[in-house]
């Protein structure tokens, strides 16, 4: 909140002492918190202007970023499919694809914008390496059925943490969501279909396919975070209801939906303890990997170091044509200024 | 102070989004809110914001991100900066005028019930 | 919990939909096959947007701010359109796909002038490129809509009004980057004298073009030089920089005298395809 504007009620002697003041803003952080409590009870929506908590401004504005740096980022790995496409169909779709994650990135970089950091912040906090993105991104996209495997498995994962939060109690979040979601849902498909195609394909692309899925399925798993025992903040988020399940939840829900997609493909999940528990209604998984994802978390995955250098790079590459852009507006409203002074 | 009350903070902020202009940063676009007309007939309706270095360019740039899918005929860019908000803190009462006022509706009038046209 | 009806029954401001038009599928369906001058005519015109489709898409997650990646990347799928409806009308003549003539002729069977064939290079490069083709497509496609081959017409209908709003695109840009900093100007100037020497080639009647404009198909190329100049110069000296002087680049003719950075560009897009013959995607 550095840049934030002085508050000059609090100069603004006219309606009292400096002391009736802080009575009065003390009070009104109070009728605030009551009202804000009661939208939590009530589960409807905190629009910009409320009073909030600090920590749930935070919070939002962190988890907010943290999905729009990962959709920014998400667009390397099938970015780099894009002049490599099989088919010009494919290409296209590709394209449109790879082209709405960076809307998706802007439209939730605006729900942040409106809890008080700007873009820049945030472009700077994902520049300088400090903020996070999901871990998925930090895996190659090695061949063509990754392509197919990150549309089923990454963007569907996405989903299925993204839908819940189309009713998160921050409002433009929300309304970000639903967007969001809406543009997904070809994602996933997409996805799905260059799978079945491989996989009813020749013998090479059904392998093709399967290693995609192999590699794929366990860092997809992992999008949901850590296990609920190990992911502390999450009981605040929840009574915030800026998270709507528990990483466990969604994870299982996601596990439960994929299973028969997998069937549908002709493909298998590679976790042989993958198998359906009739007393709790649901597939049984193994536990995955979470000191690689730890791991790569902290940086150490194959590729954080080449998708930060790609993102710094298009920065970089491309100040100067945003300096120029704005230097230009500045002398359009200069001169428009200095036409209305002639002719008046 | 502005650090400290919290009420305070949220006053700076658009309901589109913060406006935060570094003067020393030339090349930080200014926030635009975008509000798209989707079909003949129908008002224009807030779609979301964007980042441009003026309003033509704005107007592009909402072409591009708000209606990739058909979704407009229409629209209309404002600088965020622009937007004059009311008090939306319900605490105020700026809106309890309006409510309880059943003789504004047509369902507040019973008597006509199956009078028919009426 | 995954459906569709979850969040689009939620309050959302704006509606999608498909909206009418024609599409590259649906062109394949319907239209009868193209005779063998046309078709070898649509190759041409439709290798061009297709090159220049593969360069755009190059610029996503690399632009200069998200919105730029948005704008790049519509224009690259319109172009990708085009190329689309172009190729698959050539290949009903052969018996071919849009993706047999994409992905597997050799350099010498490309049509595409060089001017396509052009490196990204930094952002001015690309916006001037944007610039010269898109202003020499828009021009083309205001005649091709009265083509004597109907399904020609129909496409440069569709694409005359994408195109429109791709020289728009340049022209702002080339507003801004003439007018903004000193360092935009030096590049926007360097730009424009990269890209200009291959200009000349756009309007060479080159066969069967020359013929098919007799018989009111194709737009004489020749024709369609002063509009486009014209029309150049003006934009370029409003954005207060100097139009290049630069003479066209021998070779001028699509003949077989491409580029070298056609092999490069053939390579990249084509190397999954060809690696897997016959199979599908
Ligand atoms: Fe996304
Ligand atoms: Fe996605």
């Amino acid at each position: 909140m550095s840049n934030e504007k002085p508050d000059l009620r609090a100069v603004d002697t006219t309606h009292g002492s400096i002391t009736e003041q802080a009575q009065a803003a003390a009070d009104d952080a109070r009728v605030g918190w009551e009202h804000f409590q009661q939208l939590m009870e009530e589960d409807k929506r905190v629009e910009p202007r409320d009073w909030m908590p600090e920590q749930y401004r935070k919070t939002l504005v962190r988890q907010v970023s943290q999905h729009a740096h990962s959709e920014i980022i998400g667009m390397q790995p099938e970015g780099n499919w894009i002049s490599r496409a099989p088919s010009l169909k494919r290409k296209s779709v590709l394209m449109a694809k790879v082209q709405d994650e960076a809307g998706h990135g802007l439209y939730l970089y605006s729900a942040a914008e409106t809890l008080g950091t700007s873009r820049d912040e945030m472009y700077q906090q994902l520049y300088t390496g400090k903020a996070k993105y999901s871990s998925i991104f930090n895996y190659p996209a090695r061949t063509w059925a990754d392509v197919g495997a990150i549309g089923w498995l990454v963007d569907g994962a996405a989903i299925t943490n993204q839908v819940p939060l189309c009713r998160a109690s921050y409002g433009p979040y929300g309304r970000a969501m639903v967007r969001v979601c809406k543009e997904e849902s070809f994602h996933q498909r997409q996805g799905w279909e260059i799978l079945y195609t491989l996989s009813h394909g020749t013998p090479a692309q059904k392998q093709m396919a399967q290693d995609a899925v192999d590699r794929t399925y366990g860092p997809a798993l992992q999008m949901f975070g850590p296990p609920d025992a190990d992911s502390p903040n999450s009981q605040q988020s929840m009574a915030w209801n800026i998270k709507r399940f528990s990483n466990d939840e969604l994870r299982q829900r996601f596990v439960d939906m994929i299973v028969p997609q997998a069937e549908a493909l002709g493909l298998t999940l590679p976790d042989p303890e993958l198998k359906w528990n009739e007393e709790r209604g649901h597939y049984d998984y193994s536990d995955l990997d979470w000191d690689e994802f730890f791991s790569v978390v902290k940086g150490n995955g194959p590729l954080n170091h080449q998708r930060l250098a790609h993102y710094r790079a298009a920065r970089d590459n491309g100040a100067w044509v945003r300096e120029a852009a704005a230097a230009y507006a500045a002398k359009q409203a200069d001169s428009s200024r200095d036409s209305a002074l002639l002719s008046a | 102070m502005a650090k400290t009350d919290p009420t305070a903070a949220a006053d700076h902020i658009p309901d589109g989004g913060v406006v935060i202009e570094d003067p020393a940063d030339h090349s930080v676009w200014p926030l635009w809110e975008v509000f798209v007309r989707s079909a003949r007939g129908l008002s224009h309706v807030h779609a979301g914001s964007l980042h441009a270095p003026d309003a033509a360019m704005a107007l592009r740039n909402a072409r591009d991100l708000y209606t990739r899918r058909n979704e407009g005929t229409s629209i209309w860019v404002i600088p965020a900066a622009e937007i004059v908000a009311s008090d939306p803190d319900s605490k105020g009462g700026y809106f309890e005028s309006a409510k309880g006022k059943a003789y504004r509706h047509a369902t507040y009038y019973t008597q006509s019930e199956g009078v028919p046209h009426l | 919990m995954n459906s569709a009806a979850d969040f689009t029954s939620q309050d959302s401001a704006t509606r999608i939909s498909v909206g009418e038009a024609i599409t590259p599928e649906s062109l394949g369906a319907s239209s009868d096959p193209a005779p063998e001058e046309t078709a070898r005519y649509a190759l041409l015109l439709g290798d061009d947007c297709l090159i220049l489709a593969q360069r755009l898409g190059h610029w996503i997650s690399r632009a200069p701010e998200l919105e730029e990646d948005i704008a790049l990347g519509n224009i690259a799928l319109d172009l990708l359109g085009h190329a689309r409806f172009l190729l698959t009308y050539a290949g009903s003549a052969w018996g071919k796909s849009e993706d047999d003539l994409a992905y597997f002729r050799s350099e010498e069977e490309f049509r595409s002038c060089r001017l396509v064939e052009q490196d990204n290079g930094d952002f001015a490069q690309t916006i001037a490129r944007q610039l010269l083709f898109s202003f020499y497509t828009y021009e083309l496609y205001q005649r091709l809509v009265d083509s004597a081959d109907t399904t020609l017409a129909a496409v440069a209908d569709k694409a005359l009004k994408e195109v429109d709003y791709h020289q728009d695109h340049a022209a702002q840009w080339l507003f801004r980057l003439g007018g903004g900093t000193e360092e935009s100007a030096r590049r926007m100037q360097a730009g424009l004298e990269a890209v200009w020497p291959y200009l000349e080639e756009l309007f060479a009647d080159v066969e069967p073009t020359a013929a098919l404009a007799q018989q009111g198909i194709a737009v004489l190329p020749s024709s369609l030089r002063e509009p486009v100049l014209h029309r150049l110069r003006t934009t370029i000296e409003e954005a207060g920089l100097r139009v290049p002087e630069a003479k066209g680049a021998l070779g001028a003719d699509r003949s077989g005298r491409f580029s070298e950075h056609r092999g490069f560009i053939l390579a990249e897009m084509q190397v999954l395809a060809r690696q897997h013959p016959g199979a599908t995607w």
